[in-house]
């Protein structure tokens, strides 16, 4: 196995805050590969980072052996990363099926000029998007969903839709911020179900930050704890959930010996 | 002493566009809405003014007239918010922007038709005086400008920082629910908030009324008082002030060393050169989204 | 609302939902080419002063609607489109089939001159940037008086295409037809543009600029197509409008117009073409009512014609207001709603339409 993402010694600075503490991992395609931690970890600004809406103040983003630190935000979709946001940035006033088909936007196969014509080779490509398109509504079950507008749907689906929105880039690794934040058991399960099945169906690895540790020691195959930006252990679900640090950060160094690993 | 006379015009103006620029900010500060209408507040602030002093209209004594018609501005702001603008909470800014804009529109228009089109002057006890210290003579209604909104500018200062009102105005501009949760009455403080912002455009009013003469159409400073506040720093009050002085100043010097037509635009390009380049203003005050 | 059964994926992707809705436009435009036999040459030239103003519209529509951005400042691009093809034909002798597209390419240019150093800038500061350029352009055109005429202003040449001319006066039809073939065009254009990747990518920026570049939207040169196709669009009706008009300068374009324009697609409904023309009808048609309301009134109570300036913005202002603080969809929305309530009876909610409130500064921020 390869490594698909590989962070290196990167470190993040918000003004006097370190966010991102001299934090190196390696993503290995095909697995699906977890960042755990207490709020303010610094969880999601590694997402951030790897999305180049920060530029780390030290430290190198190698994707596919190759650094990222030089692109622009919007060159990160094109190289095949894709990802979902903790407070969902879906676009509001545009149906699902909208929603899902700016997901394809990586593959625009046309221009400015044979849009605004609309030539048969527009016709052809719209629809080819639209197929795609479709195998993610199917894979997902947004069927009765498609003409709805978002600003309508619940939270459980627009959830859904996020996560449709980046599988419909086909992406090479996929970036799931919270994935189950605000899900019932249910819709979480199904979260499960759809995580195993990106990853062995599809082959897409998976980087995910989440907080319900019971999906998180089903879906994963390593861990990564993080707290106050810096690395506490890294590991399989289990090494990482018995480790003595991530224990004391999460629940205090007194609870140590209550805790079954 | 020529360029004095520029410099001492060209701060009586700026300073009311300052005082214009510090209505937009008060309430953007606040309550993050843009009164597009603020320079028609202005213009009826003067026009009220007008209204009670002049001998054509009620002809009352000016100092009288003077602290009626910003109270009376200041009500008017108050009920503005109160009955229209507070409506608009919670929508897009954009919104408030077109309001305030069609509000400017009505408000000239009513103006005109109580008081007419044709110029006219305030008959104050300032008009037309002159201010002599060592050989050098300037304007007393120049003169008076300055210092009033140096005062007022002071006053406001130390009401937003040291008061209990003024730091929880700052506090529900920030973030409205907490504000609420934390017991301030964030909708009666927005009104309130507009009901200041009407009094400093009426005092503004009714110092510009006192430099020369006044119509309806005066209302449109506002945009030059805009770019004035978004040149300071659209968050900032000593900015706003200061992007007032700045463009107040330009002008005149623009006028006299720049060929014909082109003071106008200095302004305006000023503006836009701020905006590509800082665009928070030049006394910033950032703020970023966190995903 | 009508369901569809869709058979195809080109369900989707066609002009229209189904042949019913294809019948009804088809049907309008029909009425629209048969105009001049139905009306006189007065409403003629009302018509096609509408349809100016809906081209006009449709462009800021494209930008503000569309793509979310600011824009207090598009008179500049009627200005620029103007200017440029009456410029083009009096000083270098283009025939009008060659300066009308140039003259909307050079537009499209300014537009995306504008969009470059303004990209990154959001909201009210763009809306600043906007109208400081539209001032601007208004003192620009009077210092270039050499070539623009200045405040004495330029005389719009008749139109001469294929050996015909067309001036407003001379051939009404011809000059109206003429219009609404640019207009349809520019309404074909603007239905392709949103059913492709283009239209989706800008209003992806429009909802979430943040999440439109990490689809891999490119930010700020798409907004800069945008502006492009925006003034483009708005460039080709100013320059219809110098026709029309005869004669023009710099007070035709001024602030004012820019903030009419805005004003307008607003009480039209923002996002949707059928708002660029529901304003461009207000517009057109405010100034007739006005009048002949005037005429009853003081016909009804005996006084003489009073003419108030700034009463046609004063009402238009109210209007606006109305529409801002009770319909904020504008008039489309408002036949949206009576139509869904129809279709839907009696079955309507009040809240199917309601649109999410945000109370936090930071959720207000994009």
């Amino acid at each position: 196995m390869t490594a698909l993402l590989e962070l290196d010694h990167v470190t993040l600075r918000f003004g006097g805050v370190t966010a991102v503490d001299d934090v190196s991992f390696t993503v290995e395609e095909g697995e699906v590969f977890a960042l755990v931690g207490p709020n303010g970890a610094g969880k999601s600004t590694v997402f951030n980072l790897v999305s180049r809406f920060y530029d780390p103040a030290a430290g190198d983003i190698r994707f596919m052996g190759e650094s990222i630190l030089k692109r622009p935000p919007h060159d990160i979709a094109r190289l095949g990363i894709a990802r979902t946001f903790q407070n969902i940035e879906l676009f509001e006033q545009a149906t699902v099926l909208q929603n899902l088909l700016v997901g394809r936007h990586r593959h625009r196969g046309t221009w400015l000029l044979n849009e605004v014509l609309f030539t048969p080779f527009v016709r052809n490509e719209e629809r080819r998007h639209r197929a795609a398109v479709e195998k993610v509504i199917e894979f997902l079950d947004l069927q009765p969903y498609r003409e709805k507008y978002i600003a309508g749907l619940p939270y459980g689906v627009r959830k859904v839709v996020e996560m449709g929105r980046a599988l419909a880039l086909e992406p090479k690794l996929l970036l799931l911020d919270e994935p189950a934040s605000g899900l019932s058991v249910e819709e979480t399960q199904d979260v499960a179900f759809w995580i195993e099945d990106i990853k062995k169906q599809m082959g897409i690895t998976v980087l995910m930050v989440e907080h319900d540790m019971h999906l998180v020691a089903t879906v994963s195959d390593r861990v990564l704890a993080l707290a106050d930006g810096k690395m506490l252990a890294l590991g399989t679900p289990r090494e990482v959930q018995g480790h003595p640090a991530v224990v004391e950060a999460y629940i205090g160094a007194h609870a140590k010996s209550k805790v079954m690993a | 002493m020529d360029v004095l006379q520029l410099v001492v015009s060209g701060l009586a103006n700026g300073c009311v566009y300052g005082l214009i620029a510090l209505g937009f900010v008060l309430i953007y500060k606040a309550t993050e809405a843009v009164n597009f209408a603020q320079g028609d507040f202005m213009m009826l602030g003067a026009y009220v003014c007008l209204g009670l002093t002049n001998e054509q209209f009620l002809g009352l004594p000016f100092w009288f007239s003077v602290p009626v018609a910003i109270l009376i501005m200041g009500a008017f702001g108050y009920l503005l918010d109160a009955t229209v603008v507070r409506r608009m909470f919670g929508q897009p800014q954009v919104a408030v922007i077109i309001l305030t804009i069609a509000i400017g529109f009505v408000l000239r228009f009513v103006a005109g038709l109580i008081w007419g089109h044709q110029p006219v002057s305030l008959e104050s006890p300032i008009a037309g005086r002159d201010v002599r210290f060592g050989g050098v003579v300037l304007g007393l209604d120049e003169v008076a400008v300055i210092i009033v909104t140096v005062l007022l500018t002071v006053l406001l200062y130390f009401y937003f920082n040291r008061t209990r009102l003024g730091i929880a105005m700052q506090a529900s501009s920030q973030n409205q629910l907490a504000a609420y949760y934390m017991g301030i009455p964030v909708k009666r403080l927005n009104s309130l908030i507009w009901a200041l912002a009407g009094a400093v455009a009426a005092v503004a009013g009714i110092l510009f009324a006192a430099k020369g003469s006044i119509e309806p159409s005066i209302g449109l400073l506002g945009i030059k008082a805009f770019a004035a506040a978004v040149i300071g720093g659209f968050g900032s009050l000593p900015g706003a002030l200061l992007g007032g002085i700045i463009i107040g100043l330009i002008e005149p010097f623009s006028s006299r060393y720049l060929a014909a037509g082109f003071s106008h635009i200095v302004p305006y390009l000023l503006l836009f050169l701020i905006l590509v380049v800082r665009p928070h203003g030049i006394l910033a005050q950032v703020h970023s989204k966190k995903v | 609302m009508r369901t569809v059964f869709k058979t195809s994926y080109d369900a989707d992707i066609d002009l229209f939902r189904h042949s019913a809705q294809a019948g009804w436009y088809v049907l309008l435009t029909v009425i629209a080419v048969a105009l001049p036999w139905l009306v006189n040459t007065f409403w003629l030239g009302e018509a096609t002063n509408m349809l100016i103003w809906a081209i006009a519209g449709m462009g800021l529509m494209l930008l503000v609607g569309q793509t979310g951005q600011a824009s207090l400042g598009h008179a500049a691009f009627l200005a620029v489109g103007c200017y440029a093809n009456v410029l083009l034909q009096q000083r270098l002798g283009l025939p009008f089939i060659l300066s009308f597209p140039l003259c909307g390419l050079i537009a499209g240019i300014a537009g995306v001159l504008v969009a470059i150093p303004t990209a990154r800038l959001h909201g009210i500061y763009l809306a600043i940037a906007t109208l400081a350029i539209g001032i601007l352009i208004d003192d620009l055109i009077v210092v270039a008086e050499p070539l623009t005429g200045g405040v004495m202003g330029l005389f719009a040449p008749d139109i001469s295409i294929f050996g015909l001319t067309i001036n407003r006066y001379g051939n009404p039809w011809l000059l109206y037809w003429l219009v609404l073939f640019v207009t349809v065009l520019v309404v074909l254009a603007y239905r392709n543009i949103q059913r492709t990747p283009l239209g989706r990518s800008f209003a992806a920026i429009r909802d979430s600029e943040v999440s439109a570049k990490a689809m891999g939207v490119n930010v700020a040169k798409t907004k800069a197509v945008s502006f492009g196709l925006s003034a483009a669009i708005t460039g080709l009706a100013g320059a219809l409008m110098g026709h029309f008009a005869g004669i023009f300068n710099n007070e035709t374009f001024n602030i004012i117009i820019s903030i009419q324009l805005l004003l307008m697609i607003v009480i039209g409904g923002l996002g949707s073409i059928h708002g660029a023309f529901f304003g461009a009808m207000v517009v057109a048609v405010l100034p007739q009512a006005i009048a002949i309301s005037r005429d009853l009134v003081t016909g009804a109570l005996g006084m003489g014609s009073v003419a108030i300036p700034g009463m046609e913005a004063a009402i238009f202002g109210i209007i606006l207001m109305v529409f801002i603080l009770f319909e904020p969809m504008g008039i489309y929305g408002r036949w949206l709603k009576i139509r869904t309530y129809f279709e839907l009876f009696p079955f309507y909610r009040r809240d199917m339409f309601r649109r999410q409130r945000s109370y936090l500064k930071t959720e207000r921020m994009r």
